[in-house]
């Protein structure tokens, strides 16, 4: 009986301690990690179409389980199956009342409309609109992530959304 | 040109070779015969009656879970990939075997352990024996029918065609007959009493049932097993590394116990003429579905094969230890892929 | 460099690839003979992707043989040359040669029948004494790329910062039937080995071996008999194995030198260049005989070729007009493909004009290639892992691309893939493999691309949150203590000092 008990105890210690030093290894602690590994799955638009003030905040809450992984909506499919493997939880459909997934857009100032407000310049979360109070703004198109999040501010509505990848 | 008005050209390549599914499942099955006729010879007709039921119920099963999935039939029977496993469960289950026993098995290898994974291609266990082991487990009583070698010499009381079939169908004997009269222990089972019973090899190995290395008659069907084992690598149908790996790992084991003491743990020889460790080598272990797939693995794969084996018969319960070796090894496959996977071309890391 | 030997003469004969009936000797029992000459030719000014050139020349204009008539302003391959005189008809979209049909600007130029030499067609002088720089400048207004089949600007190649120390100049043709360098080496083995002289001047190396597969007995002892004849110590022969694919620009580096090219990568990177020997016979006659790249050898092969032969054809010429050269088909319903049946396209008629990739035009008779058979699952036998010969997992590999998984793409090095279909080729489940492998490289590629952006996203996303932070700490703690109102301070202490000092009046 003692024996078996002091087995069991022994493999316990030996299983966990090596648990502990392979876990030290792979250097993944603490939950700022997890929440790195999450957020590298995610597109980066910083849209907050989610809900979330951007691509971390959510990470962190499906961490703490608050949000479902199906509300990005940039992301879309991909992304979802993305954390579905990694949370180890099964797929599933985008929620669509968080925003639909659509073909990459860029954001285009028609700059014969801007009056150079400086509003856009304020919201755009990934600093991709170039300008300043008075001149005229243009959109880095390879830096912008079509997050949409600088059109409702413009006062003129010139802003417009268009596929990635024609001609800017 | 015709190819002009198609709208959809042919991809490269445009040339594959003639060597199909089935003509890879046909030479496993040619590569039987030998071992077959051995068998038939030393044991009577009952191994081609268990084939026969073996047979038959795989073919039924897969026909009926295909059509229970509403996937097409007739492609998937003509890959004989059932055939195989009915054949393999037929060779490792005694002549006098009740037919609704070998069909049970059968049911259960293609029901259970193939279907019910996803079908060929999907299972993780081999289904043979996953069938086979389902049986031990819940008949072993009617698992030990083993009849003794037709050799000249053993007080050889055959059994005739006609009341083995008999037997099989009715589970009754000729008169005069009875299954204690006619049945022996194998020799696996006899050692691993008889050490038991803390005699000696050397003892044991007196009894007629014993021959030059296994038991009589076995190492004979043993040679006829590895004779078309080599055709099978001899065509290519199977690789060297799981049947290398596996005897490798079961003669290692045996020999540094006999090493370490003779009396006490049979040579080597015996391991590997006895029971199924040839049959397990060249058709158990090397079905490709549920073997390691990188070469490094499948060595790995079968050394722990040999080596499981040589424990289970050694300390085991049962007197072979093959089928559990199997199945235990068939869990370990992902995990031996995953370490084991060949650095790709262009892809080392570079030495710093 | 000066290893005594930087590679192998006999290499070891490779684990991987496979062994398919060559049937080379269809197409070798006949000389090479010269095509008629075209009416007309259809030069494609789609060099590659993101390579289009500009016509130089208008419809109308008369142009001679060897004239450029296209310029490419980026990369070194910069002209396209007329192959044949006449005047140029149109420039218009045509079908070209690809996967699937496609269409691009072509140059059409009506043949005049004269073949009428351009003047600047003459030769630079002696490579021997052209500095290397020159010697590549002429290589590139030549319009000569590689003849291999992945028609990359031999300039480029040859150019380059990163040291050269082994020329390997591939003639180890692998693919089944293509015979078209074997022919050249037996027929012209003194131009091969001229060529790879001037490659080498050109490269600043001092060391080229000629490749050669076994099953060429013929190629090689002309190679030798060449060899011999001009007793250059930097030249040398070695033959590897017939077996598929070891002429693979990759695999061959690695049967010859042990070294592996790195995934991504170029030969150059391991200090190692290969070219075609076509290449190295087209370089060659562009030096003596002011030549430029207007012609190459295309093997016309097949069961449904009457007299298959290799013929030396005008670039842009139809490729009916090959057929005919080689006694026309034989039945009316034959499948064309362009290259090997290993890695060859598919086309859909002969009315695609010949370009630099074009060695091999196969017109398969009936049931000579395999037709798609019933396809078993997957039974994990991994011969195709056996025979890969960049090591990778094909059957893996298709799982992954299955369950669309990038990152398990990655960790299978998805990208190493050559494309060969060995893997194909072996499946006993007769599975799709190398096109469903080209699709998923191309996706991972977008995949790829679109996380590089995402993480300069996040980056300038973070660095903008750390702005905002600081900002708003700023406001938080009030206005610090201002530099110009310390100033002030200073100064009115200052005043105040003088002030009591009194020495103001």
């Amino acid at each position: 009986m003692i024996e078996a008990v002091l087995v069991m105890a022994g493999l316990a210690l030996l299983i966990g301690t090596g648990l502990l030093v392979t876990g030290a290894r792979l250097g993944a602690t603490g939950a700022d990690a997890a929440v790195d590994r999450i957020n590298q799955l995610l597109p980066q638009s910083q849209c907050a179409q989610c809900g979330y003030p951007g691509c971390r905040p959510y990470a962190a809450a499906i961490l703490r389980d608050e949000a479902p992984i199906n509300r990005c909506a940039p992301g879309g499919d991909p992304t979802i199956a993305a954390l579905a493997r990694l949370l180890q939880r099964s797929p599933q459909p985008l929620d669509t009342d968080y925003g639909t997934h659509q073909p990459a857009r860029v954001a285009v100032i028609d700059e014969a409309l801007c009056i150079g407000c400086a509003r856009c310049l304020e919201v755009c979360p990934v600093d991709a609109i170039v300008g300043a109070p008075r001149f005229m703004h243009t959109v880095l198109a390879a830096q912008c992530t079509g997050c949409e999040l600088c059109l409702p501010p413009c006062p003129v509505d010139c802003i417009t959304l268009e596929p990635a990848g024609a001609d800017t | 040109m015709n190819a002009a008005m198609a709208a959809e050209l042919r991809r490269a390549p445009h040339l594959r070779t003639p060597v199909s599914v089935p003509v890879l499942m046909r030479r496993v099955l040619y590569a039987l015969v030998p071992a077959l006729l051995a068998y038939t010879w030393f044991f009577g007709f009952g191994l081609v009656f268990n084939i026969a039921a073996a047979v038959a119920a795989a073919l039924a099963t897969e026909a009926a879970c295909l059509r229970l999935q509403r996937r097409p039939i007739a492609i998937a029977l003509s890959d004989y990939s059932a055939v195989v496993t009915g054949v393999l469960l037929a060779f490792a289950l005694p002549p006098l075997t009740p037919w609704w026993i070998t069909a049970l098995g059968s049911t259960f290898a293609i029901g259970v352990a193939k279907h019910a994974y996803g079908g060929v291609g999907n299972n993780v266990f081999n289904p043979a024996m996953a069938g086979y082991v389902a049986l031990l487990v819940s008949f072993p009583d009617q698992l030990t029918n083993w009849l003794p070698p037709r050799m000249g010499d053993i007080d050889y009381e055959g059994i005739g065609l006609l009341a083995n079939l008999r037997f099989m169908l009715s589970g009754g004997l000729p008169d005069g007959y009875t299954l204690d009269a006619l049945t022996r222990a194998t020799p696996l089972d006899l050692m691993q009493t008889e050490l038991g019973d803390m005699r000696m090899v050397a003892e044991i190995r007196n009894s007629s049932l014993f021959g030059d290395f296994g038991g009589r008659g076995w190492e004979w069907i043993g040679n006829f097993v590895a004779l078309g084992g080599f055709w099978l690598l001899f065509r290519g149908v199977i690789r060297w590394h799981i049947p290398v790996g596996m005897l490798g790992g079961l003669v290692l084991s045996a020999s540094l116990f006999y090493l370490y003491d003779s009396a006490n743990f049979p040579s080597p020889g015996f391991h590997l003429f006895s029971g199924g460790a040839l049959l397990c080598a060249f058709f158990i272990a090397t079905d490709p579905v549920s073997a390691a797939t990188t070469d490094r693995g499948r060595l790995i794969y079968g050394a722990g094969i040999g080596v499981l084996t040589y424990l289970i018969r050694t300390w085991g319960s049962f007197p072979d230890g093959v089928a559990f070796a199997v199945l235990l090894m068939n869990m370990t496959v992902p995990l031996i892929d995953r370490y084991t996977q060949p650095v790709a071309y262009g892809t080392r890391e570079p030495r710093s | 460099m000066n290893q005594p030997l930087l590679y192998n003469r006999q290499p070891p004969r490779p684990a991987w690839g496979v062994r398919v009936d060559p049937r080379k000797t269809l197409s070798t029992s006949e000389p090479i003979v010269a095509a008629p000459l075209p009416t007309q030719v259809q030069l494609p000014l789609e060099l590659g992707p993101e390579r289009r050139a500009q016509a130089v020349v208008a419809p109308g204009d008369y142009v001679y043989t060897g004239q450029p008539v296209a310029r490419l302003e980026t990369g070194a391959r910069n002209v396209v040359c007329a192959s044949i005189s006449g005047r140029v008809a149109a420039i218009r979209p045509g079908p070209i040669p690809g996967p699937g049909p496609r269409v691009a600007e072509c140059i059409v130029i009506d043949s005049d029948g004269q073949d009428r030499r351009h003047a600047d067609c003459v030769p630079a002088g002696d490579p021997a004494r052209l500095a290397a720089a020159r010697l590549r400048e002429l290589i590139a207004q030549a319009g000569i790329v590689g003849l291999g089949g992945a028609v990359f600007p031999t300039a480029d190649k040859l150019g380059g910062s990163q040291p050269v120390d082994l020329l390997i100049v591939n003639g180890a043709e692998c693919e089944p039937y293509i015979s078209c360098d074997e022919m050249l080496m037996r027929e012209r083995a003194a131009q091969v080995l001229d060529g790879a002289r001037i490659m080498l001047r050109a490269l600043g190396c001092d060391r080229a071996v000629v490749a050669v597969e076994s099953d060429m007995p013929a190629a090689r002892l002309a190679l030798r008999a060449a060899l011999d004849a001009d007793r250059d110590p930097r030249l040398d022969i070695a033959e590897v194995t017939a077996k598929y694919p070891a002429g693979g620009e990759r695999q061959l580096v690695e049967l010859l030198t042990g070294r592996e090219v790195p995934a991504g990568g170029l030969p150059r990177d391991v200090g190692i260049v290969c070219q075609n020997v076509a290449t190295a016979a087209a370089v060659s006659e562009l030096f003596r005989t002011g030549c430029p790249l207007i012609s190459r050898i295309v093997t016309v092969t097949g069961g449904g070729i009457l007299n298959p032969v290799n013929v030396e054809a005008r670039l842009g010429a139809p490729l009916a007009d090959l057929v005919a050269a080689a006694g026309g088909y034989t039945t009316t319903n034959c499948d064309l493909v362009m290259g090997g049946p290993m890695m060859g396209m598919a086309l859909a008629g002969d009315r695609l004009p010949v370009t630099e990739a074009t060695n091999c035009l196969l017109v398969a008779a009936p049931g000579e290639l395999s037709d798609a058979q019933p396809g078993y699952p997957c039974i994990r036998c991994a011969e195709c892992s056996r025979v890969c010969p960049a090591r990778l997992l094909p059957q893996e590999l298709l799982v992954a691309c299955d369950t669309q998984d990038p990152d398990r793409l990655e960790q299978l090095h998805l990208d190493a893939c050559i494309e060969c279909g060995c893997c194909d080729y072996v499946c006993p489940s007769r599975l799709t493999l190398t096109p469903v492998f080209a699709q998923a490289k191309i996706r991972q590629r977008a995949h790829r691309e679109q996380q590089r952006q995402a993480r300069l996203a996040q980056q300038r996303s973070e660095a903008r949150n750390a702005r905002l932070a600081a900002a708003e700490k700023r406001y938080a703690d009030g206005p610090a203590p201002d530099a110009g109102e310390a100033a002030l301070t200073d100064l009115l202490a200052r005043v105040e000092q003088r002030d009591e000092r009194g020495d103001g009046g």
